[in-house]
């Protein structure tokens, strides 16, 4: 094998990439000049205790008793930002910075998913413009 | 935005609609798009686009002497006229059934399906009372699926988020290359499931075949019996109390909650003994030059 290895760095503080944008932490990061991995953790399933009356409704508009495909969106965070990828942009959205920030990832996780529905649902979306870009008539 | 009429744009070419519609062709390799969230945007809660169906509006359709073609655009004429609930009868195992669905929906098909059934959607709820084909529901974005009995090979490939469930057992490769969401298997699944899975969430009530989470690159699959064998770099974790608060909600809901519990199952995760960013292996490449 190409003599690749894991050699990323562990999360240790939800405010870890906010207090240090680059993230290089291990000797593997530091020699490549670039932070392995994400910046949050992927694999964290929701704590249903901590759902907002927003997300709620959202569940009840759709029909679903959980939070389905949002399980996936997390905060993230990038150039030192917080940040959220919306897969349908393929990019960030940034988190404004009127927004307070909550002291845990689980509550930061669940403002990070009511900001994409909005997103996502309005006009602003560049979908809207793509769709009437590229639809068939 | 430039203000274009649909009527105008209707009577456009691709190119010059997106000319009029102001879109630029910037070279975005290498680059990460950047957006801000608008803290006041509308509290809307579907597409602008999606159309307004009642749940509580039914109607059926009868597949026989219908083409896939002609059933999948009965769905979508129906949900133009606000019916919310659609019940597929005799589809006797066609093809590509129900794929492309993009909004809310109650989908029920009363039958089997054959192969690539309810493929791309993105937020309907469908239950097939029956078997289904290879690829049930490939590349799903969000909703959810319920598959009554047995499902083939490659079931939820390429999903990105969701929830899909198969009751019965599912084929080998079920997850393969899943990026998002949840696939649950209420019996046992074959070879190589979730092969190069990517992140997302697989859980398996009965056995896992071998080479399990062959070359996962991330997300994690939880196997309530035997696992045959894990494939490169799957590794077992500690099962969380997260994720058995997590287990025991999901497998309520879709009412595959084995009687002794959740604290059996084993996690399986990424060793991420195998992630390889080609541009960060410079020792490597002198070796090689």
């Amino acid at each position: 094998m190409a003599g690749t290895q894991y050699r990323g760095s562990e999360i240790k503080d939800v405010n870890q990439f906010l207090n240090d944008a680059d993230g290089l932490e291990s000797e593997r990061e530091k020699e490549i000049g670039q932070h392995i991995g994400y910046r949050y953790d992927v694999n964290l399933v929701p704590d249903y205790d901590r759902i907002t009356p927003f997300l709620s409704k959202y569940m009840e508009t759709m029909g679903w008793d959980d939070l389905n495909w949002l399980e996936d969106v997390h905060m993230g965070y990038e150039e030192g930002m917080p940040a959220v990828f919306d897969r349908n942009i393929n990019g960030w959205v940034r988190v404004p910075n009127t927004i307070e920030l909550p002291d845990n990832q689980q509550d930061r996780d669940m403002i990070a998913r009511e900001l994409l529905i909005k997103f996502q649902m309005s006009d602003r979306h560049p979908l809207v413009t793509l769709r009437k870009a590229y639809t068939k008539f | 935005m430039a203000s274009v009429s649909d009527a105008d744009l209707k009577a456009m070419t691709q190119d010059e609609r997106v000319k009029a519609l102001g879109m630029t062709t910037d070279q975005l390799t290498g680059r990460s798009m950047y957006m801000e969230f608008d803290p006041d945007a509308s509290d809307r809660l579907t597409y602008p686009w999606a159309p307004d169906v009642d749940f509580n509006k039914r109607t059926e359709v009868d597949c026989d002497d219908k083409s896939t073609t002609e059933v999948n655009k009965e769905i979508r004429a129906l949900m133009d006229e606000g019916y919310g609930t659609v019940v597929l009868k005799n589809p006797r195992g066609m093809h590509s059934l129900g794929v492309g669905i993009l909004s809310k929906l109650n989908l029920i098909i009363e039958g089997s399906t054959g192969y690539f059934a309810v493929g791309l959607i993105d937020g309907p709820n469908v239950r097939i009372n029956g078997r289904v084909g290879w690829s049930c529901a490939e590349n799903m974005m969000s909703g959810t699926v319920m598959i009554e009995k047995n499902a083939g090979s490659t079931f939820g490939a390429a999903m990105r988020g969701g929830d899909l469930v198969c009751r019965g057992s599912v084929g080998s490769r079920t997850g393969i290359d899943q990026k998002g969401g949840t696939i649950i298997v209420g019996g046992d699944t074959g070879a190589l499931s979730g092969f190069m899975m990517q992140r997302g969430r697989m859980v398996v009530c009965g056995n896992a075949g071998k080479n399990l989470g062959d070359s996962m690159y991330d997300g994690t699959i939880f196997v309530g019996g035997e696992i045959k064998s894990c494939g490169v770099d799957a590794v077992e974790a500690e099962l969380s109390d997260l994720d058995k608060a997590w287990l025991t909600r999901k497998l309520t809901q879709y009412g595959l909650m084995p009687d002794k519990g959740v604290d059996h199952f084993t996690k399986i995760v990424a060793g991420k003994q195998l992630w390889n960013y080609d541009n960060l292996e410079p020792n490597e490449k002198k070796l090689i030059l």
